[in-house]
């Protein structure tokens, strides 16, 4: 590409100019490729110090670090496991999702199938803004409003109606009344995470050709038969990309979630119990862990876990909305 | 020509005044510490008030105190503060000297309708048992028993802790651990415990929202944010065996109860014998390395000057901010530990 574009210089352009361009454009082009290359460093080194940092816990819990229950810092009786925040990470951000995909579908529904023209325009940059909202907003509202709604009204009628049913029922049983609750996490993360899923919907759902849609509706199909029979099938497997994609958002909110989920490192029986995520836990334990300690290193350890948990994710997400985004 | 002439003008017109300002803060001799989060208000205040008569401005990050460990271990601050005290081996280690500067108190705090501030009598015991999830119910028999003249409704106890690691838990469970064989073995004393029951906010604002928003909880903060944002604290047994209220003459008498002959001032204010003591209360302590490197000379004696004017003329303020001082005896032997902080060359940077 290169030669192609400095070879007929020579023959326009002064002496002087061609050698400086050609330097300039080596110098650019190197300079583009560390960029490059940096971001894989980065990453890189992000995963190695990582590693390296939770290797004093691997190696004192071993495998065992996964499925332990324990965090105690008290000196003497250290012991740390990851089985609750990474649970806690785990269930709120898969509520999340439950949460949020049916909103979001029937967002990208009515924005592509529905809504009269003048009105598209106005509820997707709504919900754009939506994701503009930084997360300690999040939080603070989760705190203030979500947490006494679900208390009062949303814990006690859901543990009523559907305590009962027997072997999931303990599932909504109500032992913490507080109202902060891997419950009430799902249900801001689902707020927080919703404009991903439904920009990206809403895109897919437009890249389906329209002559494919029109024949359907000349067969006489009704919207929804088009929308399930047509568009559903046509973009699948973009709309599981951007359901992993707001996944993977899910799993690493911090603020948000460590105002309303109740910081309990203790296994949650229900889903109204308190509990921890992977993120929450790091930031909550961090500042006050001493260098080199156990403490520190178990804590650097989630983090790896969190960086795993993320990435096979995320590149399931990219993996997925790769060939549908291409054409 | 013109045009080199004028930007001239404009560089030393704009230069002009930034060198006077430059020379203006060289004048204020900046020291930086980092730490606890618990007396950061009462450093601020000082810090503002410092800067006139001292010429010293004190820049405080409250990065919790295990942060403030870690930073002055590598000497990136100046000072170092921690709600804990270090043992004399982590001192000796990293070089440090410790010492403290005020005391703070924890009084319990709780939501229950119709029980006014002060009103509820908790022992020791009972608040080991709500904390352990082993009392219930707020109509509890133990409780019931204490509180004849209250009312207590029928609502289901909800602990509230601190979820962020913080000095404050590590004294209110210091004092559980004391007063129960049962805390001491199962959760334990440190800046986070495994709580057996209950739910954590983050910071004391965290716990003091939720405990004013829900019916039933029982919280712990620092006395400052019970009384500023005027939460329901209760009486608390002391081992005396007297109901003390949480306020200031019981703070004080446990100060002067203290003894501070111990090794690095690590004196033990928490669960003390006498008539009149609040049973959790806790100093702070600043770290300060015995070895400064030659250019950190002037900015470790600028932090004794500092704690030097805070122990003369701090008193009023971190009163009012309800805070305890250091009595008058503790500050003196303070300045005399500072003697043993010397220049690379072996002087003492410390005179008076």
């Amino acid at each position: 590409m290169q030669q192609a574009i400095s070879s007929p210089l020579p023959v326009t352009g002064s002496p002087g100019r061609r050698s400086g361009g050609a330097l300039a454009d080596r110098v650019f082009e190197s300079l583009c490729r560390g960029a490059g290359l940096f971001v894989l460093l980065l990453l890189g080194a992000i995963i190695v110090t990582l590693f390296v940092g939770g290797l004093p816990a691997f190696r004192e819990f071993g495998a065992g670090f996964l499925w332990s229950t324990a965090w105690n810092p008290v000196e003497g009786r250290e012991d740390y496991g990851a089985l609750v925040p990474v649970l806690g990470t785990v269930v709120s951000s898969v509520l999340a999702i439950l949460f949020a995909v049916p909103v979001a579908f029937g967002i990208a529904f009515f924005l592509t199938e529905l809504a009269p023209e003048w009105l598209r325009q106005p509820i997707a940059t709504a919900i754009e803004l939506l994701a503009a909202i930084p997360s300690i907003i999040y939080g603070m509202w989760g705190l203030f409003v979500l947490v006494p709604f679900v208390q009062q009204y949303i814990q006690l009628t859901i543990g009523d109606a559907l305590g009962a049913i027997p072997l999931v029922g303990f599932l909504f049983e109500s032992r913490s009344f507080a109202g902060t609750s891997l419950f009430t996490a799902g249900l801001v993360l689902a707020i927080m995470i919703l404009p991903f899923i439904a920009a990206t919907m809403r895109d897919v759902f437009m890249q389906v050709p329209p002559v494919y849609k029109e024949s359907a509706y000349a067969l006489g199909a009704t919207r929804w038969e088009v929308v399930r029979g047509v568009v559903i099938p046509y973009t699948r497997i973009s709309v599981v990309g951007g359901v992993m994609l707001g996944l993977g958002r899910a799993l690493g909110e911090t603020m948000a979630v460590t105002f309303v989920i109740g910081n309990a490192n203790r296994l949650p029986q229900s889903l109204f119990d308190p509990s921890t995520t992977i993120a929450s836990i790091v930031a909550m334990e961090f500042p006050e862990s001493l260098m080199g300690s156990l403490k520190q290193s178990s804590l650097l350890a989630l983090g790896f876990l969190l960086f795993v948990i993320s990435f096979i994710v995320l590149a399931a997400s990219r993996y997925l909305l790769r060939p549908r985004l291409k054409t | 020509m013109q045009r080199r002439a004028f930007l001239l003008a404009a560089t030393a017109a704009t230069a002009g005044p930034l060198l006077a300002s430059r020379t203006a803060s060289a004048q204020a001799a900046q020291i930086t510490g980092a730490g606890a989060t618990f007396p950061r208000p009462v450093y601020e205040r000082w810090g503002q008030a410092a800067r006139e008569p001292l010429g010293i401005q004190l820049n405080y990050q409250s990065i919790g105190s295990g942060g403030g460990i870690n930073q002055i271990t590598n000497r990136t601050v100046d000072f170092g503060a921690s709600d804990a005290p270090l043992s004399t081996d982590q001192l000796r280690q990293a070089n440090l000297l410790q010492f403290p500067t005020v005391m703070g108190s924890v009084v319990p705090i709780v939501n229950l309708p119709g029980v006014q501030d002060n009103q509820l009598r908790l022992t020791p015991e009972v608040l080991v048992d709500l904390y352990l999830g082993r009392i219930t119910r707020w109509n509890d028999p133990k409780l019931a028993e204490l509180n004849r003249d209250v009312r207590l409704p029928n609502l289901p106890v909800a602990p509230v802790y601190r979820a962020d690691a913080s000095g404050t838990t590590f004294v209110f469970t210091t004092y559980l651990s004391r007063v129960s064989d049962a805390w001491k073995s199962g959760p334990g004393a440190a800046t986070s415990v495994q709580w057996p029951s209950g739910q954590g906010a983050r910071g004391n604002e965290g716990v003091s929202n939720t405990v004013r928003n829900t019916p039933g909880t029982i919280g712990y903060t620092e006395n400052a944010y019970a009384t500023v944002n005027r939460l329901v604290t209760t009486q608390l047994r002391n081992k005396s065996g007297n109901f003390i209220k949480p306020e200031m003459p019981a703070f004080l008498a446990a100060a002067n109860t203290a003894d501070w002959n111990t090794p690095n001032f690590a004196a033990d204010l928490v669960d003390l014998n006498g008539a009149d003591v609040w049973p959790i209360v806790s100093p702070t302590f600043i770290l300060l390395p015995t070895n400064p490197a030659a250019d950190k000379v002037d900015a470790s004696r600028n932090t004794m000057r500092f704690f030097d004017w805070a122990f003369k003329n701090g008193d009023d303020a971190a009163r009012r901010l309800e805070y305890i001082p250091l009595p008058d005896q503790v500050a003196d032997a303070v300045r005399t530990t500072w003697r043993d902080v010397k220049a690379p060359g072996g002087q003492q940077i410390w005179s008076a």
